[in-house]
């Protein structure tokens, strides 16, 4: 049995490239790609708990790995996204209870969460780096 | 689970999705404190040697919030996956996608678990 509608290719919506990038959007797929990242990161945290638990020598590979100047970046990264994630996360949780969703609402809340971010990142780094001596 | 607006007006998901949306807000209002309490340990343990960090984590305090940030990161991770999943891959590879998502997010899990316990017993 034929298909009529597999011959020809269906019209295609406008792709999310034609959109000029607002606030909103930004923060949607920043939300997603920090999530897939933070996936990444959670994989980590549990090589991390091995390399405790099997003894001082895996610990100090994991530790080394992490002190790297690469280990640095990605672990600064890391806590970006994780804020980010976790500010936007925040603003979800405040629309699922049907407030905040007035155009200014959402541009204050969008800047709350991309000021907080950074802020928390900045001192979490300064704060670290004091404990670590 | 059907919403109520899903009840009322005879539409809505026809499978998990309500269940799903609703499990992914629980575990995301679990992982704020979790979160916040790992984030200041971290920092707080930035370059500690093995001794030290054993001593924290083998803390009965540390190892419960440490398993229950496994299991709520883990389950919120499988169901946020599952949904970029299913939007990008339409094939018959979002199956298997899934199952392997699931899968690997009880497995990480789990060894995550089993290494703070064996920290937690051993310390």
């Amino acid at each position: 049995m034929s298909n009529p509608t597999a011959k020809r290719p269906r019209p295609l919506a406008p792709n999310v490239q034609i959109y000029r990038p607002q606030l909103t959007s930004v923060l949607s797929i920043l939300n997603r790609i920090t999530g897939v990242a933070l996936s990444v990161g959670a994989i980590v945290l549990v090589i991390w708990l091995l390399a405790a638990a099997r003894g001082p020598q895996a610990y100090a590979v994991v530790q080394g790995a992490i002190a790297s100047w690469i280990g640095q970046v990605v672990l600064l990264g890391a806590t970006f996204a994780f804020f980010l994630h976790f500010c936007g996360g925040i603003r979800h949780l405040v629309w699922d209870t049907v407030h905040g969703f007035e155009l200014r609402s959402i541009y204050i809340s969008g800047w709350a969460v991309v000021t907080a971010s950074i802020v928390l990142t900045v001192v979490a780094w300064v704060v670290g780096s004091i404990m670590a001596g | 689970m059907r919403s109520p607006l899903a009840r009322a007006i005879g539409l809505g998901s026809a499978k998990k999705g309500a269940g799903h949306w609703c499990a992914e807000r629980v575990s995301a209002v679990a992982l704020v404190p979790l979160t916040v309490w790992f984030a200041a340990e971290i920092i707080a343990h930035s370059g500690s040697d093995h001794p030290t960090f054993i001593a924290w984590l083998s803390a009965p305090l540390a190892a419960t919030l440490m398993i229950l940030l496994l299991i709520a990161l883990f389950y919120h991770t499988a169901l946020g996956l599952q949904v970029v999943i299913e939007d990008y891959v339409h094939s018959g590879a979002k199956f298997v996608a899934v199952i392997a998502l699931r899968l690997g997010c009880f497995a990480l899990a789990a060894a995550g678990v089993m290494a703070t316990l064996s920290v937690a017993f051993s310390g």
